[in-house]
């Protein structure tokens, strides 16, 4: 009986083996006579060409139809029925008489979206790259139950960002549970997602919340790169833990850092998914960023603005892109 | 309490535990409670009924009123306790009311009624973990249908991606040919390329394609991912030559070489890039959101986002579904914990 039982799975995932390998074998129907006739080094292409196909057609080919639609108007999403406008989506993103203030521009929503985006970005910053420091601090200590807290820390990262949302509106609500706490400590409930600095500084909380996990990691594989024999070096030298911490710990852990604080700040100018679920953009404009400014005006389910859509695009593709080249400038300069 | 204490107090080596110690512990375990809270009232909100749910202050823990079929009336009754006229505090059923005026019938002798004003009666409650909103959720939800697409979606584009990313990895890690280095470079730079930037052309093409409201158009655009081509080049790299030119002189074929020694020997990459995608597709949000408008192909998080746009007061209903929207991917992390942690210290990726 139990000889049969162990048996049993052992069988049936050979089963299941011996069935994807006949598939695979299939392959080499058409594959071995390919071989023949081109060659062992042509098979390359091969390999390559079905990942090509669908990063030319998915990836690269959307990348340069981008520009076409930011230089054409219209409602018409085939790229025939769309006139040639020449700079006009950028000159209509860009009519502004003070940038500062987005009401005398044109597009008052994109510099609102800019503007929102520049300061979450931040306060973002600054907040994830102070909590993921002291998380991968804490946790860098010789402690018990390393790995529990560890997993606690990372298990948010994991998580939908819908689902974030809308565990943290549950609990924001007007009548939720931290209102509740709220009063019973003496006070009155408060608008968290209904006033606009309140949504701001939730939505910055919350991203912080659900993202420092995956930075504490590599923070905390940074803080264990560094040799003990440096702090060993330091404590017979007579340093006391807060000047090792300022003479070895930090230098050490800069570049770690800095690679972090750059990856931070690329994902934090691209926020849409969980604030668009917690506030929608709300109160008002005030949460609004700048990819949820790309999606409601080129999906605009009356009056799609696909010209306007791709031309703010490109201005966020290019805020990423000077980013980017400065993490590959600091990158070089730490190397040497 | 003391051996507790000296239990935590215990440190590895002869340290002596320290005030850090303390602060670090203090700080670890509010964390702990900043970081679960959330996430543990969520659970406990979606076991409370309609009633509970709406009510302020709200309680910790899911309760709820027991009712009784009482012989003589329709329905179920609910329970309260009352306060007699005499001071005795009876448990009784709640029979009909009136302005301020409750008829209560005791459920042990259903013929008699005492009529009491509201004040002196108080809802029993006891703790209960409703399952009412999981099982009217999934009824009114979809949630079968939603469930399906999402794990429709995962498992096809996780085995897409895998095969198509480690072919390419395969093919520019193994050969010399013209255009190699042009190609990698061409692929990995477009991880600087991410979604929003290209939202407008992509839903162009989707529509070409006619992958508009096709899962298709979920699974496939996304699986040819630079960072799973460069994850996985990166391994094979470390792969020897030499036991691919041996296979070569036994006679094996360029695929079978790609199908029997270089995938089981890249396993370990494979089964991060694989968590990875599973991560990735069972989350994704903004994609399907622009691919999919009929309801009936949404996958979990753009259903469960239409879902409160739709409702926005049908809080019992959508916090069980977004329950058991985390269920698998926390069960996943849990027995892939170590895994999945070390994966990410390595390679940075997310």
């Amino acid at each position: 009986m139990t000889s049969e039982t162990r048996k049993l799975p052992g069988q049936a995932r050979k089963g299941i083996d011996g069935a994807v390998n006949s598939i695979a074998s299939l392959a080499d129907i058409v594959l071995e006579p390919l071989q023949r006739r081109f060659g062992v080094q042509k098979m390359a292409y091969f390999f390559v060409l079905p990942n090509l196909i669908i990063f030319g057609i998915f990836i690269l080919l959307p990348m340069i139809l981008n520009f076409y639609y930011a230089f054409t108007a219209g409602i018409h999403l085939l790229p025939q029925d769309r006139p040639f406008v020449g700079a006009q989506n950028f000159q209509t993103l860009f009519a502004c008489t003070n940038f500062a203030n987005p009401n005398t521009c044109n597009q008052d929503i994109f510099w609102r979206a800019v503007w929102n985006t520049i300061s979450f970005v931040f306060f973002q910053v600054i907040g994830m790259i102070g909590f993921s420091l002291i998380t991968a601090l804490a946790l860098n200590r010789r402690i018990r139950a390393r790995g529990f807290f560890r997993s606690v820390f990372f298990y948010p990262v994991l998580l939908s960002p819908v689902v974030i949302g809308l565990i943290w509106k549950w609990i924001l609500q007007r009548d939720g549970v931290l209102n509740s706490i709220v009063v019973a400590l003496g006070g009155s409930q408060l608008p968290f997602l209904l006033n606009a600095d309140w949504a701001r500084a939730w939505i910055t909380l919350i991203s912080i919340w659900a993202q420092m996990g995956f930075f504490t990691l590599i923070l905390l594989a940074g803080l264990q790169a560094i040799p003990s024999e440096l702090y060993e070096a330091g404590q017979i030298d007579g340093a006391n833990s807060w000047s090792s911490f300022r003479f070895i710990t930090l230098p050490m852990l800069a570049p770690t850092m800095l690679v972090v604080t750059v990856l931070v700040i690329i994902r934090a100018v691209q926020v849409f998914d969980q604030p668009f679920v917690l506030t929608g953009g709300g109160p008002g404009t005030a949460t609004v960023y700048m990819v949820q400014y790309i999606y409601s005006t080129g999906f605009d389910p009356t009056t799609p603005q696909y010209g306007l859509a791709a031309a703010a695009s490109i201005v966020l593709g290019a805020a990423l892109l000077i980013l980017t080249l400065v993490q590959l400038r600091l990158g070089r300069a730490t190397e040497l | 309490m003391t051996t507790v204490l000296g239990f935590l107090g215990r440190t590895q080596g002869k340290r002596r535990f320290a005030g850090v110690d303390l602060l670090t512990y203090l700080y670890l375990g509010i964390g702990t409670i900043i970081m679960f809270g959330p996430i543990l009232w969520l659970i406990m909100s979606s076991f409370k009924s309609q009633s509970e749910l709406v009510k302020f202050p709200p309680t910790l823990l899911p309760y709820s009123q027991p009712s009784v079929t009482v012989p003589g009336y329709d329905k179920p009754l609910d329970l309260y306790n009352v306060t007699l006229d005499d001071g005795t505090v009876k448990q009784m059923a709640l029979a009909a009311r009136v302005g301020l005026e409750a008829t209560m019938v005791d459920p042990a002798a259903p013929t008699t009624t005492v009529k009491v004003n509201i004040k002196q009666i108080q809802s029993v409650e006891v703790m209960s973990f409703n399952l009412d909103n999981y099982t009217r959720g999934v009824a009114a939800f979809d949630f079968g249908v939603y469930l399906r697409n999402s794990v429709a979606v995962t498992f096809f584009a996780t085995i897409l991606t895998l095969l198509v990313n480690s072919m390419a990895a395969f093919g520019l890690s193994k050969y010399r040919f013209a255009g190699r280095n042009a190609i990698f470079v061409l692929i990995v730079s477009t991880l600087l390329i991410p979604l929003p930037v290209i939202l407008v052309p992509v839903f162009l093409v989707i529509t070409q394609v006619g992958w508009n409201n096709n899962l298709l158009g979920v699974i496939v655009p996304a699986s040819a991912t630079p960072t799973g081509v460069f994850l996985l080049r990166q391994y094979m790299l470390t792969i020897p030559d030499e036991l691919l030119d041996s296979a070569r002189i036994d006679g094996a074929s360029e695929w079978r070489i790609y199908w029997q020694i270089i995938l089981p020997l890249a396993t370990p990459a494979l089964a991060v890039l694989a968590i990875f995608s599973v991560m990735w597709r069972w989350n994704d949000f903004l994609w399907p959101l622009i691919v999919l408008s009929h309801k009936e192909l949404f996958t979990l998080p753009i259903a469960l986002n239409s879902f409160q746009g739709q409702f926005d007061t049908q809080w019992d209903v959508l916090l069980a579904m977004t329950v058991l929207t985390l269920l698998p991917i926390t069960v996943v992390f849990a027995f892939l914990q170590r895994f999945i942690t070390t994966g990410i210290a390595t390679t940075g990726l997310k």
